[in-house]
């Protein structure tokens, strides 16, 4: 023991996981005790791609590649949002509806009423934020559970969707458009797809490097720089390969990096500030969070309202992608689809644990399954099914999981 | 009936609060005082309502009637922030702490360093400075409360208490899952608060410690005032303002023993 001792290694009992090996072993001991991280998605998308391109080589194809992300970012931005709800061990069962009605108003103020687009689009996003708004007024001075209020909200909805459509059933929304060509054309040029490929490694590398010096200034233990450097490369690598890949066909989809983007700025939001925080605790001990003097009921509003908002610009990509506003828009598969995106992607239904990425990784295994089947021209009753095997599995992976932490003491 | 008066500076008064479960009366006119630089000890028996009145403190619960005085004013404490704001802090029986979020993060939970960019570095120096004072044995504060023994998880709900540098701090049965050392430490805790003036509600079980370390101890029974004592009591005269009895179960094992041992037995 020297007389420098860290704060965080005084205790004799604690192992110092120093370089890669102890990256590893670290690693392995928290796979163990059931903290599978991002372990079942990897596997499931060499899984499916294995599969699927047996079946049918088209799906590999950078093309259709493409064509799969821009699919995923609609059901992404679903699934983003109600993430925020299964952190708080809520649910909100009327996402697909709520994507459904923004579409349609986006369709009536902007085709039916002529007003400008991003006005028409505020005006469903506004809408969402309303929606939560009433969800979590429901719960917070009735009691109502959310699944309840959210499922009478579905068929609510839903009615509001066909009213609002009318008897036409379907707008046909301006092909020459910037929101049409966005869901449906543009691609990155490749010069920026590589230059933007850099930046998550980049970032991750400087501040990994700030950390390390204000821990070391503060008297903590330092994450090895061996460490640091190995998960900017790799990173860089895998995304420097895809974006590759991807420019061998069409390109990277702006749609699907502003989704992306969505996705970071969520998850800063969820690890790195008071309201993140916040909404952890309320979905691991809410009446620990209470007594702690959060405002349980405010923190709900806001998490309701982030889930309809994001619902409502889903839907509002999804439109954008089919260039019409239809009475089918948002039924479906689409409400589950984007609820099994986040568990997929380790989102825990029973509140506390999850994370933004969740949303994007999930939704590409929902994606590429719903992808590879169609490319397999399966009925829509086949694939319905096997989209209900796949959820049913990720709970199940999802509780057992549970149970493992809860026996390795790890909430 | 020995009530220790203290001439410091009152910082909390209770006049007649009553408490109202439906149709159980948890508390009945509870009157108290806790003064500046004082322990008082809070005993009574399971289900007196110990908890229940250091919840209407905490603002966890709202008080049927009565009023509470905090440095003179009277003031409504209807939400834990309330009474966090006011300098009340709490060390809840059952602890309180959200088992999914690390050391670090329910110590500062709603009180975050930087709330739009949380200084986590900043957060866990102090999280390791503020247990180091406790003597406290956690090998890493980053990981989730639910792998720590209940002694570590009592540890941590003590160090939050303290984190805001409360004017009272009410610790409710603090030592219950602690070790010996650890019992001795969260002792030698509360003395240094008490020096540093603040007030202090400690409620325990274990009469030697209450008797160690409180100025006055207060005994609730059934929901009622059941006296106060000073810290120089007889074990006999609180386990009868306890149990309400001065012919009890404790006092006839002692009888027992007394007489085998044939020591003339003092009545009180
Ligand atoms: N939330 C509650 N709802 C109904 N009754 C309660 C509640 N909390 C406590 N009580 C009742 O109040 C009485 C006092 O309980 P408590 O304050 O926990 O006692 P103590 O901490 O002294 O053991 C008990 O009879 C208990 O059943
Ligand atoms: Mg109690």
């Amino acid at each position: 023991m020297s007389d420098t001792q860290k704060f965080d290694r005084a205790d004799s009992r604690v192992r110092e996981d120093t370089g890669l090996a102890g990256a590893a072993r670290a690693f392995v001991d928290r796979v163990r005790s059931g903290d599978l991280g991002m372990i079942p998605v990897i596997l499931g998308l060499i899984v499916i791609a294995v599969v699927f391109t047996s079946l049918n080589p088209v799906f590999m194809r950078p093309q259709n590649l493409t064509n799969l992300l821009f699919d995923a970012a609609a059901v992404g931005l679903i699934s983003l949002g109600v993430v925020f709800c299964l952190l708080l061990g809520e649910i909100d069962l009327s996402i697909g509806s709520m994507s459904g009605v923004a579409s349609a108003i986006l369709g009536v103020l902007w085709v039916s009423v002529g007003i400008p687009w991003p006005l028409a689009i505020l005006a469903a996003l506004a809408a969402g934020a309303f929606t939560g708004l009433v969800y979590a007024a429901l719960l917070n001075r009735f009691g109502m559970p959310s699944f309840v209020s959210t499922l009478a909200g579905l068929l609510a909805l839903l009615g509001l969707q066909l009213f609002l459509l009318g008897n036409s059933g379907s707008i046909n929304l301006p092909f020459q458009s910037f929101l049409i060509r966005f869901g449906q054309i543009l691609v990155m040029p490749g010069w920026l797809s590589y230059l933007l490929a850099l930046v998550p490694g980049l970032v991750i590398f400087v501040f990994g490097m700030q950390t390390r010096s204000e821990r070391a200034a503060a008297n903590l233990s330092v994450p090895a720089m061996s460490v640091l450097v190995a998960k900017a490369a790799s990173l860089t690598a895998v995304i420097l390969i895809a974006v590759w890949y991807l420019n061998q066909g069409r390109g990277v989809p702006y749609m699907f990096v502003f989704f992306v983007l969505l996705v970071t700025g969520m998850e800063y939001i969820l690890t790195r500030t008071q309201f993140g925080r916040s909404i952890f605790a309320v979905g691991g001990n809410r009446e620990a969070a209470r007594r702690a003097g959060i405002k349980v009921e405010r923190i709900r509003i806001y998490a309701f309202m982030i889930c309809s908002t994001f619902a409502a610009a889903g839907g509002i990509l999804a439109a954008s992608r089919l260039a019409s506003a239809s009475r089918q828009a948002g039924t479906g598969d689409v409400n589950l689809n984007a609820i099994a995106a986040a568990v997929i992607g380790g989102t825990s239904l029973f509140g506390g644990r999850g994370s933004a990425w969740s949303a994007l990784l999930g939704v590409l295994v929902i994606q590429a399954i719903s992808n590879g089947l169609t490319l397999l021209n399966l009925s829509s009753s086949l694939r319905y099914m096997i989209l209900g095997a796949v959820l049913a599995l990720a709970v199940i992976v999802d509780s057992l999981a549970r149970q493992s932490r809860a026996s390795h003491g790890r909430a | 009936m020995t009530g220790a008066t203290s001439d410091k500076e009152l910082i909390l008064k209770l006049s007649n609060v009553s408490k109202q479960f439906g149709a159980v009366t948890a508390l009945d006119g509870i009157d108290m005082e806790v003064h500046k630089g004082e322990v008082v000890a809070l005993v009574g028996d399971n289900g007196a309502g110990k908890s229940t009145l250091v919840k209407i403190l905490a603002g966890v619960h709202a008080k049927t009637s009565g009023t509470i005085e905090f440095e003179g004013r009277e003031v409504e404490i209807g939400t834990p922030g309330r009474a966090l704001e006011l300098g009340i802090a709490t060390v809840f029986q059952d602890l309180a702490l959200c088992e999914n979020l690390d050391v670090v993060a329910n110590l500062f939970l709603g009180q975050e360093m930087n709330p739009w960019r949380l200084n986590e570095i900043e957060m866990e120096v102090r999280a390791w400075k503020l247990l180091g004072e406790l003597a406290a044995r956690i090998p890493s504060v980053r990981e989730p409360i639910a792998s720590l023994s209940g002694g570590q998880r009592q540890t941590v709900a003590i160090a939050r208490s303290l984190l805001l540098d409360p004017e009272i701090i009410m610790l409710d049965e603090p030592t219950a899952a602690l070790g010996v050392a650890q019992t001795a430490e969260v002792l030698n805790l509360i003395e240094r608060v008490r020096d540093r003036g603040h007030g202090v509600i400690l409620i325990s079980h274990n009469m030697e410690d209450v008797r160690a370390v409180a100025d006055r101890i207060v005994v609730l029974r059934l929901g009622k005032n059941n006296g106060t004592f000073g810290p120089d009591a007889s074990q006999e005269e609180l386990v009868s303002a306890i149990t309400g009895a001065t012919d009890n179960s404790v006092s006839r094992r002692a009888k027992a023993r007394d007489a085998a041992s044939s020591v003339e037995e003092g009545a009180k």
